[in-house]
């Protein structure tokens, strides 16, 4: 496997040259935000937070997804300009403005993604209208719920499911902001005919969204580490306990 | 790991019935199933046909009703959650009954500038539903329908599959009012 | 079939046709003005004239003057009638014989018809579209038996490089470029996509195209997949486009018993299969990548790039996907000759573009004209200005991703470049006058509102952006916004059109960026002189405090 070197924020790196700037970046220490990633998933590029600056042969620059470019000799990457912090600021105002993310209340505050991710970025208000859509909670399952309202749609629950536990029992239903993510025939999760009950879904989710039937405000943090153990062992045959 | 087993050992049909096998009737005697699974057969029962199978569907029954997906599901072995995520997605497939009339304002962009915006205000405000919606007597069904191309007649309204080009908020009113006098017949 | 076979069919139908044909418009825009019921009436008339044995009367594709239809074209004395009634069938089928008629007669010698010059639609009101026949009495299919024959794949590549030819789909790629990048990739299963899936609200070029001259396409098509070693095709056709796919259909079938499609096409090694996609209403699936998607019976997602559909495109394979205009312009193109074709149009920008022209314009319908017109000519001449005596106020091109060209820019030539230079973009050929009536802020309403119920929703900056949007939008329209939010909405616009996944979020923001650039005025005059209001907020870390 070949190796590229490359600039990340002015310093030279090597990667593998099928390794994405996103790995990359991440082997060197240095953090991108992102939503939609989960380490081991397919990566859909869709909640744009890891976009950075790659400079342009014209002397300009572009932005790229880094979850799915690639890396490439003598690239010049950027992943924390101005331009980046404001754009991801806003995108992140946008996710929170579009559904009723009320952290005081919810299950995962303090254990959320999106949450953490505003934290970071000093989002004190959000300056846009709330849109505030009825968003359904589903608490038919045995063990676990829905809330959409703390969804994000960053389909990691629709990939865990297909790629890793191989049962699709999640989809996306519907298009543009009335998306909801599904499980079978849009019905109560219970009553899934397809779901097994694994939980990876609930391991995978980044927002109070997916949690275990129970949580009260604050108590309901995703398990990533058994998610990071089962892919280990099933791609890398490492039974790391 | 338990639940993994037992949920294999089930993992024989659940619910809805098997797409029969091309000429014998559907268990269910409706006959319409027959053009759903000649669709089927002559995509080879292939995944990518979903689109494709589902206009079939729904040509021969109207609508999607869940049963239904779930029967294409079954025939194309896809995943029901997959299904239901296309068919969601596109506008030109239903999955509620329409109504007995359908009536579609052209909201492209010659008849918005010809007036096809208030055209649309009129119908809404005559039939007291929104586009996509219909008549709890289920006389009517407003559609939404993008551009449909004959920009050169607009402001174009679609009655029942007709297309009707040149219409004022009187023309469609008088066709609607038509409509809703005789909305139980 | 062989090159004598097909002239023998040409020299049959040409034999067949008797001295005059009556040419009665079939396309959707006149079928719905009742042109089926005129044609009924003029075939009637014609029996009890007698004068079956010397009048023809045919269904043909659009004769181009919408907004005046039915149609209705006799030749060879080239009379047009316009807004004819079936009444008045009988009165022209008259004419012939020296009687007289009321039924209005059009201008075919005026302006609207004039300065057209037509390549793709050369056939377009003259072939009939569903007898493959009259498609070859027009010299029909020989480009292909030409390609096959005469030129190597590569050869054919080099022709269409040659010609400057670029993608009629609105980005306007090098056509050329992106055949020999399919071309180049390892042999083995490849594809060759058209795309039909004409959305933008206001355009009916490609749905013109498809039902008056469906052989054409096919043939284009078929040339392509020659060209850069494909042997199985798509059209992804627009589900509201019932006529075209019927027309498609047929052409298809007719092609292929005539083994003009199918396996050893005239005699050589060369396979091409087409077969038809529905589609079922989803805007965004003019995009590429979500339309190969939904060609693999998926939700119209777009993916990000690369992969290029020409690296990894349907299943994974090497596809080739260009728009219905732009296949149909390479029969044209091996048959003249691509020196021919690069002589027409500008330096940048070579041939011909189909528009379709619409609004407030006092002859709508569809036209064709080489690239370099301005738009001031094809607006004021071809389409005669507005009506009533109104001023023009802006020319809106590229759909919901394009802009509006204001009046005081009419004498821009049509270009790629010159429509990008003003932040318009040439679109697919949709082409909206609006007057001085329209109100700017409603027109960018308008758009966004569009964007925002076609965003499929996967990425953040599309899905909640559009909405935002929309909702400053409204509320400037109805002069309830305030500066904070007239900055708002342009701090939107930046983060949609940068950060979006694919083309149709990257686009939104233009119909905004450009009406507010020309007409400013239009949104300032709306705002409320307050300061704003102090803003809601939720906080984040409230629990953490």
């Amino acid at each position: 496997m070949a190796v590229r070197t490359l600039q990340i924020n002015d310093t030279l790196v090597s990667a593998r040259e099928d390794q994405t700037i996103l790995e990359a970046a991440r082997d060197h220490g240095i953090k991108i935000p992102t939503l939609c990633h989960l380490e081991g998933l397919t990566d859909v590029g869709a909640c744009r937070l890891c976009l950075v600056e790659v400079a342009t042969v014209g002397g300009g620059a572009k932005l790229l997804p880094s979850c799915v470019s690639h890396v490439a000799e003598d690239m010049i990457v950027h992943t924390d300009t101005p331009r980046l912090g404001e754009y991801r600021r806003m995108i992140v105002e946008l996710v929170m403005a579009e559904r009723n993310h009320v952290c005081s209340v919810c299950v995962a505050n303090n254990h959320c993604e999106l949450q953490d991710m505003a934290v970071a970025m000093g989002v004190d208000h959000i300056r846009y209208d709330y849109l505030s859509p009825s968003c359904s909670v589903d608490l038919s399952h045995e063990r676990y719920g829905i809330d959409h309202n703390r969804c994000i749609l960053c389909t990691r629950c629709v990939r865990v499911c297909d790629e890793v536990e191989g049962a699709h029992t999640w989809d996306v239903a519907g298009r543009g902001t009335r998306s909801r993510v599904i499980t079978d025939m849009n019905q109560p999760w219970g009553s899934s005919d397809t779901c097994t009950s694994c939980g990876k879904c609930v391991m995978a989710c980044p927002t109070g969204a997916l949690f275990l039937q129970g949580s009260s405000v604050s108590e309901m943090e995703h398990d990533r580490g058994t998610l990071a153990f089962l892919l280990n062992a099933r791609e890398k045959k490492q039974w790391l306990v | 790991m338990n639940t993994l087993t037992t949920r294999v050992d089930e993992a024989a049909p659940r619910t809805g019935s098997i797409p029969s096998d091309g000429d014998t009737p559907h268990p269910s005697g409706d006959e319409r199933f027959q053009a759903i699974d000649a669709a089927m057969k002559r995509h080879r029962y292939q995944q990518d046909a979903l689109i494709e199978v589902l206009h079939a569907a729904q040509e021969a029954f109207g609508y999607l009703a869940p049963d239904l997906l779930l029967y294409v599901a079954h025939g194309l072995k896809l995943p029901p959650s997959r299904v239901h995520g296309v068919a969601t997605f596109y506008h030109l497939f239903t999955l509620t009954p329409k109504g007995r009339h359908t009536c579609a304002v052209c909201t492209g962009t010659a008849c918005y500038v010809k007036g096809g915006e208030t055209l649309k205000e009129a119908v809404e405000r005559a039939t007291g539903i929104h586009a996509g919606q219909t008549t709890p007597d289920a006389g009517i069904s407003l559609e939404s329908a993008r551009c449909i191309g004959a920009c050169g007649i607009a402001p174009v309204v679609v009655f029942d599959g007709a297309v009707c080009g040149r219409q004022t908020t009187e023309s469609a009113l008088e066709r609607l009012e038509g409509w809703i006098g005789h909305g139980a017949d | 079939m062989e090159l004598t076979d097909l002239h023998a069919i040409a020299d049959a139908e040409r034999a067949g046709r008797r001295p005059i044909q009556v040419r009665v418009c079939s396309a959707e825009g006149c079928l719905s003005s009742n042109s089926r019921a005129v044609r009924q009436r003029l075939e009637d008339a014609t029996v009890r004239a007698g004068l079956e044995d010397r009048v023809q009367v045919c269904e043909v594709g659009c004769l181009r003057l919408c907004s005046e239809g039915p149609l209705v074209r006799v030749e060879p004395e080239g009379s047009l009638y316009q807004q004819v009634t079936p009444e008045q069938a009988d009165s022209i089928i008259g004419t012939l014989t020296g009687g007289t008629t009321d039924a209005r007669r059009g201008d075919p010698g005026g302006a609207f018809f004039a300065r057209q010059h037509s390549i793709v639609l050369e056939n377009c009101g003259v072939v009939e579209p569903e007898r493959i026949e009259s498609y070859l009495a027009a010299g029909g299919y020989q480009p292909l038996h030409h390609s096959l024959r005469e030129m190597s794949p590569s050869e054919v590549v080099d022709s269409i490089t040659r010609s400057g030819l670029r993608g009629r789909g609105g980005a306007g790629y090098p056509t050329g470029l992106k055949w020999a990048t399919v071309a180049k990739m390892p042999p083995g299963q490849k594809f060759v996509v058209c795309n039909a899936d004409e959305g933008d609200p206001g355009a009916f070029m490609d749905r013109s195209v498809l039902e008056s001259d469906p052989h054409r396409v096919l043939e284009g098509m078929a040339i392509a997949a020659y060209a850069v070693g494909a042997d199985r095709g798509y059209i992804y056709v627009r589900g509201e486009y019932k006529l075209a796919i019927r027309r498609l259909g047929i052409a298809i079938r007719q092609a292929r018993a005539l083994g003009l499609l199918g396996s050893g096409i005239f005699d050589s090694p060369f396979n091409f299969r087409i077969d038809l996609r529905i589609g079922a209403g989803a805007f965004v699936c003019g995009e590429e990548t979500a339309l190969m998607a939904s060609i693999q019976g998926q939700r119209g997602i777009p993916c990000p790039r690369p992969p290029y559909p020409a690296q990894a495109g349907l299943w994974g394979h090497p596809t080739l996907l260009n728009n219905v205009e732009t296949f149909a312009n390479v029969p044209a193109i091996i048959r003249d000759g691509d020196a021919w074709f690069a002589r027409l149009g500008t330096e940048g920008s070579k041939g011909t573009k189909v528009f379709a022209l619409a609004g407030n314009v006092r002859h709508s319908g569809l036209v064709e004209v080489p690239m370099g017109m301005t738009v001031r000519e094809i607006v004021e001449e071809i389409g005669g200005g507005a009506p009533d005596g109104r001023a023009i106020k802006a020319v809106q091109t590229g759909g919901p991703s394009g802009g509006c060209i204001p009046a005081e820019h009419l004498d821009t030539p049509i270009d790629y470049e010159s429509l990008i230079r003003l932040g318009s973009i040439m679109g697919s050929g949709g082409m909206v006058v609006m007057d001085e009536n329209v109100n700017m802020v409603g027109v960018a309403r308008y758009f966004m509102e569009f964007c925002k119920d076609e965003s499929c929703g996967k990425c953040i900056p599309c899905r909640a952006g559009t909405v935002q949007m929309h909702r400053l939008l409204e509320r400037i329209g109805a002069g309830e916004g305030n500066r904070a939010d007239l900055a708002r909405l342009e701090g939107l616009c930046d983060v949609v059109k940068h950060t979006s996944l694919c083309g149709l979020g990257q686009a939104a923001p233009n119909p905004v960026l450009s009406t507010l650039r020309f007409f400013r005025h239009e949104y300032e005059s709306r705002l409320r002189g307050d300061s704003p209001a102090p803003e809601e907020s939720r906080s984040v870390n409230a629990a953490r405090a």
